[in-house]
């Protein structure tokens, strides 16, 4: 199987190559036949790579550890779950994963793809072809997983402990999923510029693409938090890590393009702008790769540190420079059909809510380089944490929440003032009455006061959107008020489901102002003693350490400490915490001890006990207790987020409106049809 | 069976109910646990100084250098099998116990580790391009932003002349506004 693997990835070198050459040559010159094997080719190179990956996956199944991909990440002793998991828990495996998903998103787009938008195929090929080559050649040039071992070891090292959980399984592939996808518009991008057919009809192609990217990206980085939370141990979700930060760039600049996108769809303006941001998110997406897969800067999230980096960089400096000499030389092509009417407008709030979510990933991206920076002009390192990031982004995350409530508010073209006052008035007055009742309540943090009383504004904006369509919606068809709104959200699926993305956002803000209101205590405990701590809200919480138990399970040896949580005298539950001592089939400690945080989650705050370690050998305990206000509210904002995605991504509901069309000055709101009254 | 074999054996039983079937072995009477080498790196009870929050305060504005990105006291009170943070944590208690202040102990690591200690750069210098480069290039792009919309505005048709003849009667405007208000958004 490793011969076949072996042979795969050089088979699938070879295809992609041909199906880069044949699209590019069978887009320029029309041939038909050139086209066609260009399609057929990123079918053939799927198939190369779903064998490359069987044969990797038989490997790590067997045990065959004379692979050395499969004696690093694996043992005997794994739990079947996470030997499916480890085919991309090294960098060799990811990279064959996302060679092999980035083909399957190649072969998707040219199934899926309308009739109407059949003439950027071959290009489409070609880029997806290219690139999907560029990370097959990494892997046969510098990270192959079929490397063999000079020897068969008893079993393999295993895999890190923190890699063993749920969320490690899950978080991996929708990251991936949402930067491989980035792939798919960008491929579209370069064929409008390459075919110069600019006008409205490729964005069409990609806004479902580009979206899917976002949402996959979107639930992998929420998935990452919720695996650090749980797993990490230190009480928080978001470190700004470099790893975590590059991840986060290219969902920027998709959401700032979802918003943009629709200023050319109803306008015809801004073409030169939305070009960028597609390539730009595609761009991010690979220095993203290229800074988690190289090392260049520290991260607890990095792969070690390998030569792979050096192909990276190479293929971001010449798709970079490709990609832009493109786009230069299509400037003259992309002149917007209509001019901006008024200042006050949906599309110029379009472009400030633009304008914030690209400052926020300069912002993020300047501060993750910023380290290098320095010590290349001035030769001092310098370390850029989570204090650095939060004064930084924490206004501009305000100033965009803001924007959020701001934008639906505001009517296309332009807003007149008694419109506007008609508007704003119910939010306004909710932000105002949130922002007095925590002023009464005693609040003083300034930014989770500006987040939530925003977070009430925005909330009251969605809310009245709503209220007011379905209100419409049951005058003119006298349905039902609850019929109504599902009516509203099934009948314009992208409005509403926005919206609701909107409502998700304001949950997630919330969430995190919460985390201002963290507290914490650390305790040393014998069995029966207890330590209290006070929780935002003002109760107190009593956590009793009942005791130690020891014990085997699957591949792992645990100390177990388990603890009884008291809220002003009421029992609440039990807490278990771990220290976990994994081992090889043979007994072998394989890590370091590693520890699991015990969690009582609710709607108010979360408790997290650690359990540090055992004095002396004793059941006596040191103990880390964190008060985590809101956190439930992220992965609940989360879930609203994806359900908001899907409905805007669900195929059907209304039309996407061709510019110019009735269809599209209906959803402009500036074409009324006046009936005769009775 | 012994009466001693018998006590054994229910124990174990007993343990093994608890666990749900896995492999039980309760501490002993005496507290010690089965196998304290599973339990990770031995600690010793904290001190009134380990918990203090001044102490705290210092240690989470400089980085714990096992490579880990965590602040001191976070990476003390999260990664267990770490040496260097209850080694700087302990260095931070003795400069805190020469009756230095935080400011002169958080200098008193700069000096020895360089600036790289610090959670964040100090604001002066080099760094301040760090702090304010974006928030410079936003109101540049901002601003940039604002004059290309204001001409695009006056680029604008310009709209129909206000003696022009109303398109429709006062009843009928309103009528419009009316259907206009029912349209979402």
């Amino acid at each position: 199987m490793t011969v076949l693997g072996h042979l795969s990835l050089w088979l699938a070198f070879l295809v992609g190559l041909w199906g880069g050459i044949t699209g590019f040559v069978g887009g320029a010159q029309g041939r038909a036949d050139l086209q066609q094997s260009a399609r057929h080719a990123t079918f053939a190179l799927f198939g190369a790579l779903v064998v490359a990956v069987i044969s990797l996956e038989v490997g790590i199944f067997r045990h065959d550890f004379s692979l050395e991909y499969v004696a690093a990440y694996t043992s005997r002793n794994l739990p079947t779950f996470y030997l499916w998991s480890a085919l991309y828990a090294g960098q060799k495996g990811s990279l064959l994963f996302w060679a092999t998903v980035l083909s399957l998103f190649a072969v998707l787009a040219q199934v899926l793809t309308s009739r109407r938008h059949r003439v950027y195929l071959p290009y489409v090929a070609a880029v997806t072809c290219l690139v999907t080559t560029f990370f097959v050649s990494v892997m046969l040039f510098a990270a192959n997983p079929f490397e063999r071992l000079g020897f068969t070891p008893l079993d393999g090292r295993g895999m890190n402990p923190q890699l063993q959980n749920p969320g490690m399984v899950f978080h991996p592939p929708m990251l991936y999923l949402g930067y491989i996808s980035i792939t798919i518009p960008f491929a579209f991008a370069i064929a409008a510029l390459l075919s110069k057919k600019l006008d409205t009809e490729w964005l069409v192609a990609v806004r479902k693409w580009t979206l899917v990217s976002w949402l996959f990206l979107g639930v992998g980085l929420l998935i990452g938090m919720w695996w650090a939370y749980v797993e990490l141990g230190w009480g928080g979700y978001w470190a700004w890590d470099p790893v975590e930060n590059v991840a986060l760039l290219p969902w920027l600049v998709m959401t700032a393009f979802l918003h943009s996108v629709m200023v050319q769809e109803k306008r015809g303006m801004l073409k030169k702008w939305n070009l960028a941001l597609v390539l730009g998110a595609w761009l991010l997406s690979i220095f993203g790769t290229f800074i988690t897969r190289s090392g260049v800067i520290a991260s607890v999230h990095s792969f070690t540190q390998s030569s792979v980096g050096y192909f990276f960089l190479g293929f971001l400096i010449i798709a970079g420079v490709a990609t832009i000499t493109l786009y230069v030389t299509r400037l003259p092509l992309l002149q917007a059909e209509a001019t901006l009417e008024s200042m006050v407008s949906r599309e110029a709030s379009f472009l400030f809510n633009n304008l914030l979510f690209i400052g926020i990933a300069f912002s993020v991206l300047w501060g993750t380089l910023f380290p290098i920076l320095s010590e290349a002009i001035r030769g001092t390192k310098i370390t850029v944490g989570p204090p650095f990031f939060n004064q930084v982004n924490i206004p501009l995350g305000l100033g965009l929440l803001a924007l959020t409530g701001i934008g639906p508010l505001i009517a296309w073209r332009r807003a007149s003032i008694p419109n506007l006052r008609r508007q704003f008035a119910v939010p306004v007055t909710t932000g105002v009455f949130v922002l007095l009742i925590l002023l009464v309540g005693g609040m003083r943090d300034i930014g989770a006061l500006m987040a939530v009383s925003l977070g009430g504004f925005v909330f009251a904006t969605v809310i009245q959107e709503f209220a007011r369509g379905a209100r419409a919606r049951h005058r003119q068809y006298n349905e039902p008020m609850a019929l109504a709104v599902v009516q509203l959200v099934a009948r314009n699926r992208r409005r509403y489901g926005g919206y609701i993305v909107h409502l998700a956002i304001v949950l997630l803000f919330v969430a995190f102002a919460g985390m201002a209101f963290k507290t914490e205590t650390q305790a040393t405990l014998r069995p029966g003693e207890s330590a209290t701590l006070k929780s935002p809200y003002g109760q107190v919480y009593t956590f009793t350490h009942l005791g130690i138990s020891q014990y085997n399970a699957l591949n792992r040896e645990i100390t177990a400490a388990l603890v009884e949580v008291r809220r002003d005298g009421k029992l609440v539950g039990r807490l278990r915490t771990e220290k976990r001592q994994h081992v090889d089939a043979i007994g072998r400690p394989t890590f370091e001890p590693s520890t699991e945080v015990g969690i009582k989650s609710g709607v108010r705050e979360d408790l997290y006990v650690v359990l540090g370690g055992l004095v002396n050998g004793t059941e006596q305990a040191v103990y880390r207790f964190t008060i985590n206000p809101l956190v439930w509210w992220v992965w609940f904002g989360g879930f609203v987020l994806v359900i908001g995605g899907l409905i805007v991504l669900w195929p059907g509901g209304a039309p996407v409106p061709v510019k110019g069309s009735s269809a599209s000055r209906v959803q402009a709101g500036y074409a009324v049809k006046l009936e005769p009254q009775p | 069976m012994t009466d001693g074999n018998r006590r054994e054996f229910l124990l174990a039983v007993g343990a093994a109910f608890l666990s749900v079937g896995q492999t039980v072995q309760r501490s002993d009477s005496a507290g010690r646990v089965y196998d304290p080498g599973r339990a990770g790196r031995s600690m010793t009870p904290l001190t009134a100084a380990d918990t203090d929050a001044g102490i705290q305060v210092i240690e989470k504005k400089l980085r714990c250098s096992c490579g880990c990105g965590l602040d001191i006291y976070t990476c003390r009170t999260t990664d267990f099998n770490c040496t260097y943070s209850p080694a700087l944590h302990k260095e931070v208690l003795r400069l805190a116990g020469q009756g230095k202040t935080a400011q002169q102990i958080i200098d008193e690591f700069v000096g020895q580790y360089g600036q790289a200690v610090l959670m964040a750069p100090p604001k002066r210098g080099f760094n301040l391009a760090g702090y304010f480069v974006p928030s410079l290039a936003i109101i540049v792009a901002a601003v940039v932003l604002v004059r290309v919309l204001r001409r695009w505005t006056r680029e604008a048709p310009a709209p129909a002349p206000a003696n022009a003849p109303p398109a429709a009667s006062a009843a009928e405007l309103e009528r419009l506004q009316r259907e206009l208000d029912r349209l979402p958004g």
